[in-house]
């Protein structure tokens, strides 16, 4: 039943349930929205709906190896980059070394992932503001860095490609070719996207000045990655927490400046991940050239691992931003505790400070820059 | 000849007079809806439907509504089930009924009667009012935000339209829409150009510009499709329509969009005249040119859907009331200024 709304007073108000079935909440978000008119003055995220007790199978798998398909099912847009962060943190508690061409093909992948998850984010934020056909576009160019990865690993979403201690298999012969087809490709189309969605003005008026999101805001959220630094802040772990071998690798940091609005705003969460893209190309440039042609892609351990007592937390960027896993051992082959640290949930809290006071559109635009994947949120 | 084959055709049947445009606007959505399917295929660097019917897919649209056909008609639990019920067909009825004064040829005209733009712009006013019925009927919250979001939509913008439109009566000096495309038959202007009135007066051209704008918002378009934007409202006002009348919904959006681009093609494109002046002229000939600018005005609005993203709200209603209004009264007087002059 509608409610009986009337000029003043408390009911002038109207509750309305956005979601898990709406069309713009990137998943089965659920959002509590009190309205007055259009404008919004109380939001509430409820989230559970994708809660697959990740953390809890990583305790009960028996087997370090066994977690790494769940992690690809974490934020399941960039794989490859949960699993980086995973196989990662315990190879570091293990004090394991991999050879160098595993880290050169764990770095390409892994920024092609960076891109295609990227991809993924600003064609459906053009979506949500009604541009239907850059998102197409820019499908295009994702499906090539899936076919890529088709041929690497045999899955196009949920790979289980990277393994403790190496790679579950090498990289198919044609494997620098085909990347270099794609960065070759590539490129132009990033310039494509200014002309079609950056830079247009009606895409600029809905989302300049939309959801500001301060940087103190932003540090006390605990915010990273895209949407920290679209609020004018320099950091990235790939420069600041060097892990992998991104210390060898030259590339900038985008920052977000306010160029069509406010500093902070939508419109500049979004530019920091198209330049973002721009970046992740000159890193896998880099890493193609200096990546060795013949090794070893496995080191040699034990099938089974067996974890000493201890515990490590380690962090990485994903697209999305800090994603940290924290494992303690506990002398078995199973972790005692994984906990991992999912910047989409993070950011999911910060809706409603950045939120009061707009529009349902608005709204619709500011979950798009925030970009974020209901599989990690709930894990 | 002509008017001996007009006089005729006048006295058909009343009839025949309720069914040709019916069957020009049945066909025309089925052509259009896979029309848009392949505009936005190639627009997109997709092929869109190849299926069904063989040639391209060309029998989709068909598919889709035998489709619709069998669906069961579900109605809400709490809405108001007449006017549920009723809406989808007093839209589709409000944008047929406009066409009767639509001379779709120099033979072919529903009704000649001499305020034909003014029964038009009163006739799809009532739009509105079925789009509010149709929202608030259905008892859901997005619906409502929907049938709100369009009422104040299309009210304001009306005001631009009809300012265009006078302008446009300015410089004819008839309501009859007839009478308007006779006056633009003829290739006079610079010695070739046919006498159109987009050609005929620079301001007009402002004009046209201002009134497609507001046929875009009237029609529901990209980048004013905001009354059933997919992805803030889910679908509008017509979110809880399924089958045959939501189908009755798309059939008057599709027929209103011919609607309004046809009158587009009469008050500045000389509706059923011929670019070639006698060349190619003639009654049937007339429907074909008058039917292919219509159309062509149809894509170029598909055309702009397929590329822009969507207004908000608030900056809808600011384009109308701080741009096009002032700017369409004073492209009106200076309309006027110019008719009085030369």
């Amino acid at each position: 039943m509608i409610e009986l709304i009337s000029d003043t007073g408390e009911r002038r108000e109207m509750t309305i349930n956005m979601g898990p079935q709406h069309p713009s909440t990137h998943g089965v978000l659920r959002l509590e929205l009190v309205l007055d008119g259009e404008i919004i003055k109380k939001v509430k995220p409820h989230i559970g709906y994708l809660h697959r007790c990740f953390e809890k199978y990583a305790e009960e798998m028996d087997d370090y190896a066994k977690v790494i398909p769940y992690t690809d099912r974490m934020d399941y847009v960039s794989a490859m980059n949960q699993e980086h962060g995973y196989v990662v943190a315990v190879e570091r508690m293990l004090e394991l070394e991999v050879p160098e061409r595993v880290e050169h093909i764990r770095v390409i992948v892994a920024e092609m992932q960076r891109i295609a998850s990227h991809l993924l984010g600003i064609g459906a934020f053009g979506l949500d503001l009604g541009a239907f056909t850059p998102f197409l576009y820019l499908f295009t160019e994702r499906e090539k860095i899936l076919d890529i990865f088709e041929k690497v690993s045999g899955a196009r979403l949920l790979y289980n490609y990277m393994a403790v201690g190496g790679l579950m298999r090498d990289v198919h012969p044609e494997f620098k070719e085909d990347v270099a087809d794609f960065v070759k490709t590539f490129r132009p189309k990033i310039k494509e996207l200014d002309n079609l969605l950056s830079y247009n003005k009606i895409f600029i008026n809905r989302t300049a000045n939309i959801g500001v999101l301060p940087v103190e805001v932003a540090l006390n959220y605990a915010a990273s990655g895209p949407v920290l630094r679209g609020s004018g802040l320099k950091w990235d772990l790939r420069k600041d927490d060097p892990y992998s071998i991104y210390d060898r690798f030259e590339f900038d940091i985008p920052v977000g400046s306010g160029e069509v609005g406010t500093l902070g705003d939508c419109w500049d969460r979004y530019i920091v991940r198209v330049r973002e893209m721009e970046q992740s190309l000159r890193i896998i440039e880099q890493a193609l050239e200096s990546m060795p042609d013949e090794g070893d892609v496995m080191e040699a351990i034990p099938k089974r691992i067996r974890m000493k007592e201890g515990e490590i937390y380690v962090r990485t960027e994903s697209p999305r931003g800090e994603l940290g896993y924290f494992i303690a051992g506990d002398n078995s082959a199973s972790p005692f505790r994984v906990k991992a640290r999912a910047p989409s949930f993070v950011h999911l809290s910060m809706l409603p400070a950045i939120s009061r006071g707009s529009l349902i559109a608005d709204m619709v635009a500011i979950i798009g820059s925030i970009d974020i994947v209901l599989g990690e949120v709930d894990r | 000849m002509n008017s001996l084959f007009l006089t005729n055709i006048l006295n058909l049947p009343l009839l025949v007079h309720l069914a040709l445009p019916l069957t020009i606007i049945l066909v025309y959505a089925l052509v259009a809806i896979w029309g848009e399917r392949k505009v936005a295929g190639f627009i997109q660097d997709r092929l869109g439907p190849m299926r069904v019917g063989g040639w391209h897919g060309w029998a989709q649209s068909i598919a889709d509504l035998l489709k619709l056909i069998q669906k069961e008609d579900i109605v809400p639990t709490n809405a108001s089930r007449f006017l549920f019920k009723f809406a989808p067909f007093m839209m589709f009825a409000a944008s047929y009924a406009a066409f009767a004064v639509i001379p779709f040829s120099s033979g072919y005209i529903g009704s000649n009667i001499n305020i034909g733009v003014f029964y038009l712009l009163a006739v799809t006013s009532v739009l509105t009012l079925s789009i509010i019925m149709a929202a608030w009927a259905s008892n859901n919250k997005w619906s409502l935000l929907g049938g709100m979001r369009s009422a104040a939509q299309m009210v304001s913008y009306e005001v631009p339209t009809i300012a265009t439109v006078l302008t446009v009566i300015v410089v004819a000096g008839s309501l009859n829409l007839m009478t308007v495309t006779e006056m633009q038959s003829g290739n006079d202007i610079l010695g070739f150009l046919p006498n159109w009135f987009i050609f005929q007066n620079p301001f007009l051209i402002v004009a046209f510009v201002i009134f497609f704008i507001s046929i875009l918002a009237e029609s529901h378009r990209v980048p004013f499709d905001l009354p059933e934007s997919e992805s803030e409202l889910v679908a509008g006002y017509q979110t809880e329509y399924s089958g045959m009348r939501w189908a009755m919904f798309m059939l008057a959006e599709y027929a209103d969009m011919l609607l309004l681009s046809l009158l587009g093609a009469v008050l500045f494109f000389g509706g059923w005249n011929s670019p070639f002046g006698d060349f190619m002229g003639g009654p049937v000939w007339g429907f074909f040119w008058f039917m292919l600018k219509g159309l062509l005005l149809v894509f170029v609005m598909m055309w702009i859907r397929w590329t822009l993203p969507r207004y908000r709200v608030d900056q809808l209603m600011h384009i109308c009331w701080s741009v096009l209004i002032p700017l369409s009264f004073i492209n009106l007087v200076l309309v006027a200024l110019w008719e009085l002059i030369f």
